[in-house]
């Protein structure tokens, strides 16, 4: 039997109605492995303007580099204390902000290997699907051999790349359109 | 590791571009600049398994929420989540949320001049079954008003939202009800060209799912992405 999958259709407006219940700002308790980051950054549409009614959804590897999740066969320790997801808000300026741990770096196919990334999906009123980009780590290494930053056309990769400030808060920011800074997302 | 299949990408016309003019709000919020092809690595294959154990046993009651009866019509939703090559999806977690019998959300960015029923709140949540089945009470939402053009009316609908076993199998929807004369009208339903696909997103009514002097039954199928049969990478 051949199915297609149902149509994808927009959040809508009021989805707080039926989503926030699982919204969280830490992704880690105090007992997770791994070294803490701060992320935090802006929506904002074509014209710059704040986006107040996005809702991002973030899915990543433990700090061994492991998904809790069967799929992920590797010979890696699970952390009890980190499950590797978390529902988050945007505020009435659109800005977000969570904290979690550093992902490990995880297999890509055929042998290569996937710099410490997070998979963000993106929801909002006007969005008929939710896109679905990465935030990668600024001054990680293994970022110059990503076999998917690779397939992105240099001059975007920075929109991928989450920069600390001066306070260590991993900088990153969302441009749903925009001819220059458009954050690059991915046909999944 | 040898790498493990992906999931089949979309049949032609099924799925919306993010662009779609007839729907306001997609012109400054759809991206500009081409998608860059993903791969389906572990990263996506994977994803989070929120179940059974986060959802109460009232949650997808929604009409008993609360100390009194919501107004309306109550129905009864149901269906089987399936994949693409026809497996039922079982524990995965299914979300609503919904506008009462008037057509008015309990948000506080719905200004919509129609009552809000103490009653209801419009939230629900439930795990399927082992063969992929899940079921909600609750009451017919209204139709409402919106300012993507002049008269602009959705049709009644309730929006769903599943995780299945992996990122890419992430669904959020909206189901209608058979014969609204609003869904010619509605560029959200209409997002797509593929006629049948947009029928797939009308619940048909089940009257072995009735209840007697209760409530009456809709049955709502939904098919998440299936995986590929071997590997792939373009
Ligand atoms: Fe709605």
């Amino acid at each position: 039997m051949s199915l297609y999958a149902t149509t994808s259709h927009t959040v809508g407006p009021y989805y707080h109605i039926g989503l926030t219940w699982l919204n969280r700002e830490a992704l880690a308790n105090a007992a997770t492995l791994g070294e803490r980051v701060a992320i935090s950054g802006q929506v904002v549409d074509g014209n710059g303007d704040v986006v107040n009614d996005a809702m991002l959804e973030v899915w990543q590897a433990n700090a061994a580099g492991k998904y809790d999740h069967p799929e992920d066969d590797q010979d890696k320790a699970l952390d009890p204390n980190f499950e590797g997801f978390g529902r988050v808000p945007v505020d009435a300026e659109g800005r977000f902000r969570f904290t979690t741990v550093k992902p490990g770096s995880v297999p890509g196919l055929a042998g290569t290997t996937q710099a410490p990334h997070l998979v963000v999906l993106v929801f909002a009123r006007g969005l008929v699907k939710h896109l679905l980009t990465r935030i990668y780590f600024d001054g990680e290494a293994l970022n110059a051999d990503d076999p998917l930053l690779a397939r992105v056309p240099k001059e975007r990769r920075s929109t991928l790349i989450a920069k600390p400030d001066a306070d260590g808060v991993h900088q990153w920011n969302v441009v749903l359109q925009g001819t220059d800074k458009e954050t690059v997302f991915f046909d999944y | 590791m040898s790498d493990k299949p992906g999931y089949r990408r979309p049949q032609a016309g099924t799925q919306p571009d993010y662009l779609h003019p007839a729907y306001q709000s997609t012109n400054l919020r759809s991206p500009s600049q081409p998608l860059v092809f993903l791969p389906h690595s572990l990263s996506e294959i994977t994803g989070p398994t929120i179940g059974a154990e986060r959802i109460n046993e009232k949650d997808n009651d929604l009409t008993a929420q609360h100390d009194g009866e919501p107004q309306g019509e109550r129905i009864i939703v149901h269906g089987r989540v399936l994949d693409e090559n026809g497996l039922p999806v079982p524990g995965i977690l299914v979300e609503i949320w919904q506008a009462n019998a008037a057509g008015r959300y309990n948000h506080a960015r719905d200004l919509h001049d129609a009552p809000l029923d103490p009653n209801f709140t419009g939230t629900g949540r439930t795990v399927t079954d082992a063969e992929g089945w899940y079921q909600f009470q609750t009451i017919k939402p209204g139709a409402y008003p919106w300012g993507n053009h002049h008269n602009a009316w959705r049709p009644a609908h309730i929006h769903f939202s599943l995780f299945g076993p992996s990122v890419l199998t992430r669904l959020v929807t909206q189901m209608y009800f058979p014969g609204d004369p609003l869904l010619e009208y509605d560029p959200i339903y209409n997002c797509v060209p593929d006629t049948s696909a947009k029928q797939r997103l009308i619940a048909t009514f089940d009257l072995e799912k009735t209840i007697p002097s209760y409530a009456l039954g809709y049955r709502w199928d939904i098919v998440l992405r299936g995986r590929d049969a071997t590997p792939m990478e373009k």
